[in-house]
Order: C-alpha cells, then structure tokens, then sequence
C-alpha cells in the first residue's frame, strides 16, 4: 500500500505535463524510479494477457487499428495512445488510467514498443502475443545494423508466452518465424501480385522483389488493393471493405492487424463488425492524418528511415498537392542525414517542393538538387515555414513530410490555427 | 569530339551487399556532378562473381553489415590484384566504412577472429568495444573542412604506407586517440565519414571527378555547379552537436 502515495504523486506529475501538450514521458520516469514493479505488477493478470506490437514502421497504425477492433468485439483495451513508444511512455499512459487502489479496469493491454526498449520490456512482462511487422534500415546511428533490430526482435518472439503473429513477406522475419520451435506462429502477408509495391531496403536499386515464392500460408492476405478499398483473404473468405486508412502501407498494416485480432478473439471473432470497424478506422496520431485548414487537406506524413518514406512517397500523389518537407536531427528523427540519400525523391519532379523547413532543411534541399527536383523556399523555422506555406497556397490541398520532432512542433503550431486531435 | 560524348565509367564495388548506409549518396553525387561539368557518367554495379569492367576511371565502395561483409570477402580477393594495379596507376577511388576496412590489411574482431583485408592501404582495424558515432569536423590540408557523420565500432590505424585523409577538430576519427581520420594512398582515399560524405563536400567530389578525367582525356573543364544548398547545409551541420 506504499505504493499509493507514488501512485497519487505520479498522477500529479502526469496531469501537469498534459497541460504542457502531451507526448511526455516524464511522468513515466518519476514512477519507474519511485516503483519499478508498477509496470509488471499492473499488467499482470489481465484475461487476455499483454500484447506487443513492434518493428521499424507502421506500430502506430497497426496498434491503433488492433485497438479498435478489438473495442468493437467487446474488449476493453489498454494501450500507450501517446506514441511515446519507449517503456516510460507505458507506464505514463498507465498512470492515467488505474483507478485510486493503482489496479487496471481492461481485459487486454495493447502495446506499440520500440524494438530496443521491447527487448528489455519483454524480460519484465512476457506478452501472450506479439505482432512482428517488418526490419528496415532505421536510424542506423542508434541500432548499428539492420541485424541488430532483427535480433531484438527475435527475443521478443522468444519471450512470448502465447502466439507470434509475423509479417512472411519480410525475410528476416519469416527466418524468425520458422525458428520458433516451441510457441504457434502465425503468418499475414501478400497476394503475389501485390508485392513489387513494398520493395525492401535491397531491392530498391534492383527495382525487383527478391522474396521467393515458396512460402508459408498466412491467416490473412491482403490480396488486393486500389486505392480506397481492398480485398483481404481471412482464412477461406475474401473481404472486401472500403478504406478511411490511406495508402498501400496503412492497408497492409491493417491486414497485420486483423491477423492479431483473428488469434486474439479465436472461435469468438464477430467478422462482420470486425470489418465495419476496419472501414472506419482513420490514420494515427501524425502517420498519415488529416487536418482541415481554412477548409482543405492539411495531410501529416511521418518519416522516420528511408523504407518509410519511400512507401509514403509512393502512397500519397503529388498532384494537385503542394508539399513541404521538414526534417529534424534530434535523437527522435535519427540524427545522421545518410538516411535521406537511400530515399528516391524523383516521382516529386513533376510538382517540384514548395517549401522545406526543420533543422537540415539545407541538406533536404541539396537531396533534392540532386534528384532535380524543384525547391520552392527554403525556411528552417517551422512556425514561419508553416505559417507561410498556408498563407502561400490557399486554394490547395497541402501535404507535409516531417521527422518525429518536426510533426510534434508542427502540430503545435497547428493548433493556433486548426482543431487539431488531442494526443491523450 | 564534343564535350557531352566524353565517358566515364564508374564502378561501385559490391553495390548489392556494401551499400546499406547512403552510400548511393557518393555515387549520385558523382554521376550529377559529372553530368553537370558536361560529361557523361555510366554506371557499373559490380558484385560478387562478375567480370570486373575492362574501362574503369573512378571506384566506389561503401559500408554494410557484418553479414555483408562475409559475402565479399571471397571475391575482393580474387579482384585485389587488379585494384591494387589501378590504384597504382593512379586510378581515383573513394572507400567507405566497409570497404575502408576490407581495403586494408586485416580487421581484428570483438572475439578474436581476424578478417583478411586485400592490403592495398597499409591501415589495420581492430573492433573496440565503444562505438564511435556522431556528427564530425575534419581538416585536409588538400580539401579544407570536410563535415560528415561517423558511426563505427572498428578502430582503425594508419602505417607508414598512407597518409590521413584529415586531422580531426571535433568528433572521433580513425580510432578516437591519435587525432586522424580516413587514409589516403596515391589517388585513394578511404573514410568512415557518412552524410552521405561527397553531397556536403563537393571539393572532394569534384577532386575525384577531376583525377579520373584527366586521367582519361588528359584535361578537364569544369561546369558551373550552384553551391548554395551545399554551403548552407555544410554552415548548419558544422554547429550541429556531437
């Protein structure tokens, strides 16, 4: 019963730092210090155990859509909304929500986690599942190697008690999978016909897909996709829903989703609000939404290593877009710029940049001389940038590419101008 | 013969395996710039197995995993003879991080194990038990300031054999003790320096560009390249912090 006390204390901490914004995690640091059991302790003894989603893109998305149909099959669900992705995010989001004895009113924790903070999160608390979605190239300047965020994820599939659900396209992960000798596995994946648009790290200079076809049958396939609706296999049936989600990764990542849900839920799955939920699920927390400024599109787009902006480039078209990038170098946005040489700027030629902000917006603009791609200005203030690339383009939608501390400022900024989705 | 006929072909060595960290970044720079000095760039991407091209004028290499690593290291020993002939002759090459290491005589691993490099610089590496990463400042006496992000746990030594590509003023270098970073040896020139390295120093760039078309029409004449965005970001990535 100590533990009150620190509890009461930490949820002060908490609610003065929400009036700050959000998207801190100093109340998260107060309890670990104070009480390093409150994590472990807190999650236990849930019904439907915990659940890690992890890889190098797409955890947002993917644990925001898993929360909402799970919701939609009767579950409570706790999750670490913030995006604060890092252990201390967890136990800051979990503050806000035990009840004055500190227990957790869910039946079920669902939880984004950085692979290098997963690994030593799994030790203290083994997930019952976990999501495995995909190994790309990500701040190398914090991991070292691919093959290092390969092998955190491997521990992770190692801690888990229950099921590890895995992406079969990524070859990395695939070889995680069949090592699994002792635990369910199951896959999701792609129609054949679908995999030329997720090229890998390696096979962007080659332009062809290098994954062979000889490969194990997944729970769920997303077997076609046009746009804003998409066809998925789940076990024998085809599904076909529209899609609020934008973009080809967004919907992949719903198919991950779906197959974690599918093992969750087991012979209790209701399929058809399953899918209604999934066509109204929208884009997290700065991935992908959209905002409405003086009446149109403002779209936020978070880039974070070079596959990811890649598949953004090739989700969202430039036309009749303007487009501003802004790129950061804190330690959130990765702090070495060689990530943005690895990235192919040529399908903006056509529409050219209208304007690029954040702290390297100079070496954004000396990537995109050398792939003669037009520049509009050059502004490294984000607030000025933002505010003149509105005031510039009135009568346009608008499309920003920004790095983690770039979208956090940006949406700020955007605040003063626009109603913009509280990050609880 | 007009200008825009001149060729010149560029190698990028292990372009499949050795090319996980902007690396296309020093290749890119080169063909554009090339392209904008009035030449014509082709590119080779040579990997393991291939017949080494018979017309060479510029060699680029880059960084990749350990994993990648092993799977040149065979076939960079059956093409040593004939890089170590080029760079005799004087052949321009850039190597990074990688093939910085496997250029050089032998990398000594966290275990023990030792990695044969081909020798063509007289350098050895030892991995350390730190890594040595974060935004770095050197001086050239030939290229001034060249600015670029390091990231690597192998410690590397210079023997008499090269020379250091700079003298480091803020970051780690070659092995974080003796103040030196990269290597030098005839036209060669090989660092840890990522960002990628060449779009922020375009002298270094245009010093490659220059040796291999001289070395193969005997002059060169120089387009006008604008320098802004190069000199803006090279302004912004100098205060950046370790």
């Amino acid at each position: 019963m100590l533990e009150l006390p620190i509890i009461y204390a930490a949820k002060l901490v908490r609610a003065i730092a929400k009036l700050r914004g959000g998207g801190s995690a100093l109340p998260g640091l107060f309890i670990e210090k104070l009480d390093p059991g409150f994590v472990g302790r807190t999650l236990s003894g849930l019904d439907y155990g915990v659940v890690v989603v992890s890889g190098t893109n797409g955890k947002t998305t993917t644990a925001k859509i898993a929360v909402k149909l799970l919701e939609g099959q009767g579950l409570k669900v706790f999750t670490n909304r913030t995006g604060s992705n890092f252990s201390r995010g967890v136990a800051a989001a979990l503050l806000g929500e035990v009840d004055v004895l500190g227990r957790l009113q869910a039946d079920i924790a669902v939880l984004e986690l950085d692979e290098a903070h997963a690994v030593h999160f799994v030790h203290g608390v083994p997930p019952r599942y976990s999501l495995l979605l995909n190994v790309m190239r990500d701040q190398l300047d914090r991991f070292g190697e691919v093959a290092t965020a390969a092998k955190m994820l491997a521990s992770i599939a190692q801690a888990t008690t229950g099921t590890v659900v895995i992406n079969r396209e990524d070859p990395q992960l695939l070889a995680i999978g069949q090592n699994q000798t002792d635990k369910s596995v199951r896959y999701f994946g792609l129609n054949s016909g679908l995999r030329a648009q997720f090229p890998s790290d390696d096979d962007m200079r080659s332009g062809s897909s290098s994954v062979a076809d000889a490969l194990p049958p997944a729970t769920v396939v997303l077997e076609r996709f046009n746009g804003s609706s998409a066809v998925f296999g789940l076990g024998s049936r085809m599904l076909k829903t529209d899609l609020k989600l934008t973009g080809i990764y967004n919907t992949y990542n719903a198919a991950a989703a779906l197959a974690l849900v599918r093992e969750i839920m087991g012979s209790q799955l209701g399929v058809d609000r399953l899918m209604a939920d999934l066509a109204s699920v929208t884009p997290a927390f700065g991935r992908g939404e959209s905002l409405l400024v003086n009446g149109l599109p403002l779209e936020l787009v978070l880039v974070k290593n070079p596959g990811g902006f890649r598949l953004g480039l090739k989700s969202f078209v430039a036309t009749d877009y303007q487009t501003m990038i802004a790129i950061n170098d804190n330690f959130a946005d990765g702090r070495d710029m060689s990530w943005l040489w690895d990235v192919d700027f040529e399908s903006l030629q056509e529409t050219g940049v209208a304007m690029l902000s954040g702290g390297r917006a100079y070496d954004m603009a000396l990537r995109l001389q050398y792939d003669e791609v037009s520049v509009g200005q050059v502004e490294p203030s984000l607030s000025l940038a933002l505010r003149q690339f509105v005031a510039a383009n009135p009568s346009s939608p608008k499309r920003i590419y920004c790095t983690y501390s770039a979208m956090l400022a940006l949406r700020r900024e955007l605040a003063k101008i626009t109603k913009v989705e509280a990050v609880s | 013969m007009s200008q825009s006929a001149k060729v010149i072909v560029i190698v990028q060595l292990y372009a499949r395996d050795m090319n996980i960290y902007g690396d296309w970044g020093n290749v890119l720079t080169l063909m554009q710039r090339l392209k904008w000095h009035g030449y014509s760039p082709k590119l080779v991407e040579y990997n393991p197995g291939d017949k080494f091209p018979d017309r060479v004028d510029l060699i680029v290499g880059g960084g990749g995993q350990d994993v990648g690593q092993a799977k040149i290291q065979d076939d960079i020993k059956l093409i040593a003879p004939k890089l170590k002939r080029l760079a005799d002759e004087g052949l321009p090459m850039l190597m990074i991080c990688g093939l910085y290491q496997l250029f050089g005589k032998f990398f000594v691993g966290q275990d023990g194990t030792v990695i044969d490099g081909i020798g063509l610089l007289d350098i050895e590496t030892r991995a350390g038990a730190k890594r040595l990463t974060g935004n770095i400042l050197i001086d050239s006496p030939q290229f001034g300031q060249i600015i670029g992000y390091e990231n690597h746990s192998g410690q590397t030594t210079l023997g008499p054999g090269v020379e250091p590509l700079g003298q480091v003023s803020s970051g780690a270098g070659n092995n974080g003790h003796d103040g030196t970073e990269g290597a030098r040896y005839k036209n060669v020139i090989a660092s840890y320096l990522h960002g990628s390295l060449l779009p922020k120093n375009p002298q270094l760039a245009d010093w490659l560009i220059e040796t291999a078309v001289v070395g193969r029409y005997g002059q060169f004449t120089p387009g006008i390249i604008d320098g802004h965005f190069a000199d803006m970001a090279r302004q912004v990535a100098a205060r950046r912090p370790r």
